[in-house]
């Protein structure tokens, strides 16, 4: 501490920071620095993480094709969700624009992986390596374009400003009918070619659900993992800083501007990725579905799931997409709620309905979402019988 | 503890002026900072002790003067880049990142220390596994020299106040200052608590050499561990000097307790 040049690249020879040995019979006994600040730093933990992507992989052949087709949607919005969750809840700055960064990302692969000459914009390019980071690469470019507009503006202020791009992509991807096709006639979304192996049709490896399934769930983790990691370095905790006290962030050496732009970059490629993907499973891109629903939708994840943290929104995403399906079921159990979008009691008014009042349950009795809820159940079994 | 001149003072702050429209908060003051020295700023509320804090981290501009800072014009750096020359702060109300543990507010102290990107970042391998892991080491020297083991996994909103403000000089240590400011350490604590941070700030200065500029309302503290004092009213220096002399002196005097007329 005396040292006034900064050693913090340089490895303290004293002090074990490398490899390190376990004590046999103490599990929760550390030894090191590394031990102590791993991501699964309890054998519980490391079991339990284990067993559950198992399970997830396990389900690829457990389940319906239907059922698959609905969780592979699930694992794409997550995706989208910690992308939002980067900039709303770790860097604290609202977004109400998401689904404008996950339409850059749908129609950046559609064209890269459209077929050239066709009635809309298509480059031939469908190698899912190319068109993925290329989607996430421009929707961040994006993102560090708007990012600016949050170093003058702060909360609602914010929203409201994130909230008009929104109706500006809207409109754009109305108008521009070469690359969007139009609204109500839509176009091909990208199509999922690895090493010139069509991964969105049936084969070898199984049926196209299945293999679908399997790339968003490899993606989500790679993408989960890659998110907990930011989240515990030096960008995380900068991000943190900035949200709680941004003035005494930039004192400590934390510069403001560089930050918040980072954070609306990274979160936005989370958000182009997920777009680039989640029409690969319906194979089509409709202009309207980029609407300020489905940045409620994301917020509602978010929110639900527990803001600042990774696995929250994880769980934020498939509680909301399972949701769907069982409300989607509501016209045939109550006959006064309508499928038809014409009809006025129907089930995406119903959904909508529905989001809010989550939104507002969750807020008023669990803020911290679904993560907080097993937070409490664990500290409850923790300490049982005792209550603290 | 006499100052003795023979090296360059670490900082100088020559006849800073700052105005708020119409209101003077800081007109014409000047001092310097030596290697080692404790220099305690007083005056009554509004003399603007804490304008000069602000002005020194650079969040205030003011509008004429010239503060240099180890040889560098502090004056021309934005509050990020300063912090990043080694100049740290705590504030007068508690300003710490509420939601952060004990042990990521000590680590976000470090955050100019640290050379990784975020690509580096991402992967958690090499250098940015490497540099955190080693930052830890640091900061739990900190939390050793703080006593502070007892809370480093909680949440600091959670914590009372007096350990906030221990957490607090802590994040600030944890820069590895070479001047450290200090905004009303104790204001609030009861006695041991007050005792305890001035053993803190007492450490400070003996084991790890740091320079100090302390603003402070307890005389008795102020007294017994400033080196010299810089005395402030509506803005103006009214004395500097050793703690006797300044006792002594009848500017101060009438300034706390105002003129015989």
């Amino acid at each position: 501490m005396t040292e006034v040049k900064s050693a913090a690249d340089t490895t303290v020879p004293d002090i074990p920071t490398g490899r390190s040995r376990r004590v046999r019979g103490r599990p929760l006994l550390y030894t090191s620095y590394a031990q102590d600040m791993a991501l699964l730093d309890t054998p519980a933990k490391r079991i339990s993480t284990g067993l559950l992507v198992v399970l997830a992989f396990s389900l690829s052949v457990l389940l319906a094709d239907r059922s698959l087709e609905v969780l592979a949607g699930a694992y794409v919005l997550a995706i989208g969700a910690i992308g939002l969750n980067i900039v709303t809840g770790y860097a604290g700055q609202v977004s109400l624009g998401h689904a404008f960064f996950v339409a850059i990302g749908a129609y950046t692969a559609a064209a890269l992986s459209g077929p050239p000459g066709g009635d809309t914009i298509g480059y031939g390019v469908a190698e899912i390596w190319i068109w993925l980071p290329a989607a996430g690469l421009v929707a961040a470019a994006a993102g560090v374009l708007v990012a600016p507009l949050a170093t003058r503006l702060r909360g609602l202020y914010l929203a409201i400003v994130t909230l008009g791009l929104v109706f500006l992509g809207e409109h754009v991807f109305k108008e521009w009918q070469s690359l969007t096709g139009g609204p109500g006639v839509g176009r091909e979304a990208a199509v999922p070619r690895l090493f010139g192996y069509r991964l969105n049709e049936d084969g070898p490896l199984g049926t196209k659900e299945q293999v679908l399934y399997l790339l968003m769930l490899v993606l989500l983790v790679a993408f989960a993992v890659a998110a907990r990691n930011l989240a515990r370095s030096r960008v995380g905790r900068a991000f943190a800083a900035i949200r709680d006290r941004d003035i005494a962030a930039e004192v400590m050496g934390v510069p403001l501007t560089r930050y918040k732009v980072l954070a609306f970059g990274i979160s936005s490629f989370y958000a182009g990725c997920a777009g680039g993907l989640l029409y690969t499973i319906s194979g089509y891109v409709e202009p309207g579905s980029f609407s300020l629903l489905m940045s409620v939708q994301f917020i509602a994840m978010v929110l639900i799931g527990g803001v600042a943290t990774v696995s929250g929104a994880v769980a934020g995403a498939l509680f909301i997409s399972l949701l769907q399906p069982l409300t989607r079921a509501l016209p045939s159990l109550v006959p006064v709620i309508s499928a038809d979008t014409t009809q006025t009691p129907n089930v995406f008014q119903v959904e909508t309905v529905l989001y809010g009042l989550l939104i507002v349950l969750f807020l008023v009795f669990e803020p911290r979402g679904l993560f907080g809820l097993w937070v409490r159940a664990r500290n409850y079994w923790k300490t049982w019988p005792f209550s603290y | 503890m006499a100052v003795v001149n023979t090296s360059p003072p670490v900082l100088a702050v020559e006849d800073v002026h700052l105005s708020f429209a119409g209101v003077k908060a800081i007109a014409g003051v000047t001092f310097d900072v030596g290697p080692a020295e404790l220099l305690a700023v007083i005056g009554p509320n509004g003399a603007g002790k804490t304008s000069i804090f602000n002005v020194l981290s650079g969040v205030y501009r003011p509008q004429r003067g010239r503060v240099t800072f180890l040889g560098e014009d502090l004056l021309a750096s934005r509050p990020h880049e300063i912090a990043a020359m080694g100049l740290a702060r705590t504030f007068q109300n508690v300003e710490l990142f509420h939601n952060l543990t004990v042990l990521d507010n000590l680590m976000l102290g470090r955050h100019h220390h640290f050379r990784y990107g975020a690509l580096s970042a991402v992967l958690w391998r090499g250098r940015a596994r490497r540099a955190e892991l080693a930052a830890r080491a640091r900061v739990e020297d900190i939390i050793d020299f703080l006593e502070l083991e007892a809370w480093r996994r909680h949440p600091v909103r959670l914590l009372p106040y007096g350990v906030q403000k221990r957490v607090e000089l802590g994040r600030a240590l944890a820069m590895e200052p070479r001047l450290l400011l200090l905004d009303e350490p104790v204001a609030g604590m009861n006695l041991e608590e007050t005792e305890d941070m001035a053993r803190f700030v007492l450490d400070i200065r003996d084991e790890l050499g740091i320079p100090m500029v302390l603003v402070e309302h307890d005389m008795g503290l102020v007294m017994d561990l400033a080196d010299r004092v810089l005395v402030l009213d509506f803005g103006r220096p009214v004395a500097l000097g050793s703690p006797a002399e300044v006792q002594r002196d009848p500017d101060v005097i009438e300034a706390y307790l105002g003129g015989a007329a």
